[in-house]
């Protein structure tokens, strides 16, 4: 973070500087993005925009758009940070992308959210935006018969800017490396269990948010280290205003009142989840590299983790993993909510 | 058009005009005659839409166009000139139904037709007493009506709120204009054209229409009001199904809602989403067989409604979630289910936690709260829900280990507890209606006997765990104590065991075995002679009790000092 927490400047005012900063960061930084293919005069007024980072995803795409075109994404504004497995050029010839590509450091923009911060900035002003990685699928209550558009339309006459949606990280039963994932495949198919009730949570007086850790990388990965897990909190939908920015990755953003999404009272908001489609037999692969890359979190140190559990031939699935059925079970297991969305 | 009823149509749009020229279709094609009031705020090009849309049907009005404000006159003002037109265009109408452009007919129109022809001269509008508290949800009641309200609730909400609270200061009381009592109710009515021309016409609009400008939400109560001045009869249910959330927000209505509101037999709903295609495509439909003459049963739906209410505001007992994150004491409910704490059960009985596990139809785990392990029932290393038995995880937040274990097993949860184990969920239990207590005090002792260590080491680890029980039993003492709570001295139950044994297990409330044998005991010897020695060395044992048998009395026990009325 960039100021300190002990200061006698009051909260309020060093979360506004600090907003102001990340948001003269995006700006910034935009020069870093080169434009591939604009087709943003098409995002007509209303439409549910997605914004994504990637660099060599490219088996992953077909499924990713399909999936997200269905859920009722009208236009989808990718940066491409480099890849050179063909992702650019697939991207390119989609109808309804917008591609940028740069090859700035992901590290160095802070993992990629001072593009995204821009491109919201410039192209997500009062429209509902997910920003999300190629490996997250959102669901949420009613998802199998309601599209996005009504979750939308229903956060809007609620009064409400933004949705949480909890990274659920799903993994196969028996090793990662067992069944290859084919291009267009559902990811779930292979990856269909999750870890049901070993989340601990807690709160983030700052910032507003809460800080979600567990699941089967805390279980296997963080077991001495807690704290070092990876946070499993994320607000990846947002009614995005020029004012906003997202703090790190999609798990926080500025101003508070955007992070409280929980109701403290004993009620139930209505909430989703992030389906992790990051374990499958392509990780090992992503994982050598990106660890070579150093580009990641703090070293990367989540991938030098994993890179030793994997080595070792660990598999992720245990007795008490549950095999994901749709979102009633979510809620059931208390991981969603409708809260009030009957 | 069935019978003597002839039905009109007030249809009252806002913004989604596509839809409303789908709802005007529909009842224009069922026999109704329509007028449309579009609200002065929807763009130009969009209602010439709506007209196009719709330019194949004659005998469909449109209104003089009013701004309707949520809440405000103006709304009360679009009805009244449209009902004005409709009665004007079509003197033979003997019903008028107020409906907007995202109500939904579920049933042909002309099932309504024979529901308002059972009896042609009954008013079907809801209408409550405005001082029987509980119509209103989420604002005002009365001071609905003894206030003034020149302010925009939405645009306006903090003026609104401060001039609300000044009105209440100086205690401003309007006067109802006489002859009328405030009444209240759903906006969507359907009148007799007798009543309505009656409201409209009479002589003392003026004064009433003066009297609702500045009144709140006056669309709830303007028609509900004077119809009570002028029907002969009111069926005070709305036919529009219409249901409204804590904030008083309408629910809106998707495609997976079909079934339930086929079922619901009602004639009208509200409020539809205009994304709800299925369910346009779907409505109005008929019943099969006989069933034109249903009549509307909404319960099951206002169950739903409910429910989902509830799950708003109370949640789901002991569930912390992203979206559920109670502050202390408002969770209702901290945990989910009963659970029971053994505490010192198991330095007794070694072999406690498995002889207990005999014994109830219950999770019997170790100390999970342990200081090396999390000792779950047959020591997995992942336990029940995917939770780590790692010390370190269950530590980074006791209160999530705790209430998500409760959460994610069907049976009750029992674990042993002693002052060696993580203390931070002391408060939490000893204040949850959940929990069960079965203390036996200064049994942590028992282990200590057996141990090779040095008698310095004995002493600071038992000066440690007394402290640690003191502060427990101090918890457990307090006046905000909710848990069920049995506290035994360690002589007390060493004097009858089987007997304490016996009540706890009654206690769990499920299904138990007798206890007619007890699991072997643990060696005392050298009990009395600890105890000697720890008091010798000035660690006074305060919680073991009195009375333990003493085996090699020795002339320096009789020079003890006897405990003062202090202690």
């Amino acid at each position: 973070m960039a100021l300190k927490r002990h200061s006698l400047i009051p909260e309020r005012l060093r979360r506004r500087a600090e907003r102001q900063y990340l948001i003269a960061r995006a700006v910034n930084r935009r020069r870093a993005l080169k434009p591939v293919v604009d087709r943003t005069a098409r995002i007509g007024k209303g439409a549910i925009l997605a914004f994504v980072t990637l660099r060599n995803e490219r088996e992953r795409l077909p499924y990713f758009l399909d999936y997200y075109r269905r859920l009722g994404i009208d236009h989808f504004l990718f940066v491409n940070n480099d890849s050179d497995d063909g992702s650019g050029a697939y991207l390119r010839d989609q109808p309804d992308v917008s591609l940028w590509w740069t090859r700035a450091s992901y590290k160095k923009s802070r993992f990629g959210m001072d593009w995204i911060n821009w491109l919201l900035l410039r192209y997500g002003t009062g429209h509902w935006c997910l920003t999300v990685d190629p490996d997250e699928f959102l669901t949420y209550p009613h998802c199998d018969s309601r599209p996005l558009q009504a979750l939308t339309s229903w956060l809007d006459g609620s009064g409400r800017t933004s949705f949480p949606a909890m990274l659920l990280d799903m993994y196969p039963q028996g090793d990662i490396e067992d069944t290859p994932y084919e291009e267009g495949g559902d990811p779930f198919a292979i990856a269909s269990w999750f870890d049901p009730a070993n989340y601990t949570i807690s709160k983030n007086s700052y910032y507003g948010n809460l800080w979600i850790q567990g699941g089967p990388r805390t279980r296997e990965f963080f077991r001495a280290d807690p704290l070092a897990g990876p946070a499993l909190n994320k607000i990846p939908l947002v009614k995005w205003h020029w004012r906003y920015a997202y703090v790190s990755s999609t798990h926080m953003l500025l101003p508070r009142q955007v992070n409280l999404v929980y109701d403290e009272d004993g009620g139930e908001q209505a909430s989703g989840c992030l389906l992790h489609a990051k374990f499958l037999s392509t990780f090992a692969r992503k994982s050598e590299e990106e660890l070579d890359r150093r580009q990641h979190y703090a070293d990367s140190q989540e991938y030098q983790a994993y890179h030793a559990g994997l080595r070792k031939g660990t598999n992720l699935w245990c007795s008490e993993s549950r095999e994901f059925r749709d979102w009633r079970q979510l809620e059931d297991l208390g991981l969603i909510s409708r809260g009030n969305w009957a | 058009m069935t019978g003597a009823v002839r039905l009109g149509v007030v249809l009252l749009c806002h913004t989604q005009l596509d839809m409303a020229a789908r709802m005007a279709r529909i009842w224009a094609a069922g026999g109704a005659r329509v007028v449309i009031h579009v609200d002065a705020k929807a763009p130009a090009d969009a209602v010439a839409g709506l007209k196009a849309s719709l330019g194949d049907l004659d005998g469909i009005l449109y209104s003089r166009r009013h701004r309707c404000g949520w809440g405000r006159f103006s709304l009360v003002r679009a009805t009244q000139d449209a009902a004005e037109a409709l009665l004007a265009a079509h003197p033979d109408l003997t019903h008028v139904y107020l409906a907007s452009g995202s109500c939904l007919p579920l049933r042909p129109v002309g099932d309504l037709l024979d529901h308002l022809a059972l009896d042609p001269h009954r008013d079907h509008i809801e209408s409550v007493n405005a001082l029987d508290v509980g119509w209103t949800v989420g604002g005002l009641n009365e001071e609905r009506f003894t206030f003034y309200y020149p302010l925009d609730w939405r645009r306006q909400r903090w003026m609104f709120d401060r001039l609300t609270n000044l009105q209440r200061a100086l205690g401003i009381r309007r006067r109802v204009p006489k002859g009328i009592t405030p009444h209240l109710g759903s906006q969507w009515w359907c009148l007799t054209a007798t009543t309505l021309r009656a409201i409209l016409e009479d002589p003392r609009r003026a004064e009433f229409d003066r009297y609702f400008r500045s009144t709140w939400i006056p669309d709830e109560s303007y028609f509900q009001t004077l119809a009570r001045r002028h029907a002969i009869r009111i069926e005070s249910q709305s036919l529009t199904l219409a249901k409204f959330d804590h904030d008083g927000k309408p629910y809106q209505l998707y495609d997976d809602h079909a079934l339930l509101l086929e079922e619901s037999r009602c004639f009208v709903a509200r409020k539809v989403w205009h994304g709800a295609a299925g369910l346009m495509a779907q409505f109005p439909k008929a019943a099969p067989g006989n069933g034109s003459h249903a009549l509307p049963q909404p319960q099951r739906f206002e169950r739903l409604i409910n429910r989902t209410v509830r799950r708003r505001l109370l949640g789901r007992p002991g569930l912390y979630m992203q979206s559920r994150f109670p502050r202390k004491d408002c969770e209702n409910g901290k945990t989910s289910a009963p659970y029971a704490v053994f505490q010192g059960f198991a330095d007794i009985f070694p072999d406690f936690e498995t002889w207990l596990g005999g014994h109830v139809e219950a999770d019997v785990h170790g100390h999970l709260l342990g200081p090396d392990e999390v000792e779950f029932a047959g020591r997995p290393e992942i336990g029940p829900g995917a939770i780590s038995s790692s010390t370190a995880l269950r530590d980074r937040d006791p209160h999530g280990f705790l209430t998500g274990l409760i959460r994610i097993t069907p049976r009750m949860q029992v674990f042993q507890f002693s002052p060696r184990d993580n203390q931070a969920m002391n408060w939490f239990m000893a204040t949850d209606p959940n929990a069960q207590f079965h203390v036996v005090t200064g049994a942590w002792m028992l282990p200590l006997l057996g141990s090779e260590m040095p008698f310095d080491d004995v002493r600071r680890v038992a000066a440690q765990l007394q402290r640690a029980e003191l502060a427990q039993l101090d918890i457990l003492n307090s006046v905000w104590v909710k848990a069920r709570v049995q506290v035994h001295e360690l002589t007390d139950f060493l004097a009858r065991p089987q007997a304490i044994m016996q009540a706890a297990l009654q206690q769990l409330q499920v299904p138990t075995q007798p206890v007619d044998d007890l699991p072997p005991m643990r060696d005392m010897t050298g009990l009395a002679e600890l105890l000697r020695q720890l008091r010798n060395s000035g660690l006074r044992p305060r919680l073991t009790g009195e009375g333990l048998p003493q085996v090699e009395p020795r002339p320096i026990d009789e020079m003890m000092p006897e405990r003062t009325a202090a202690e």
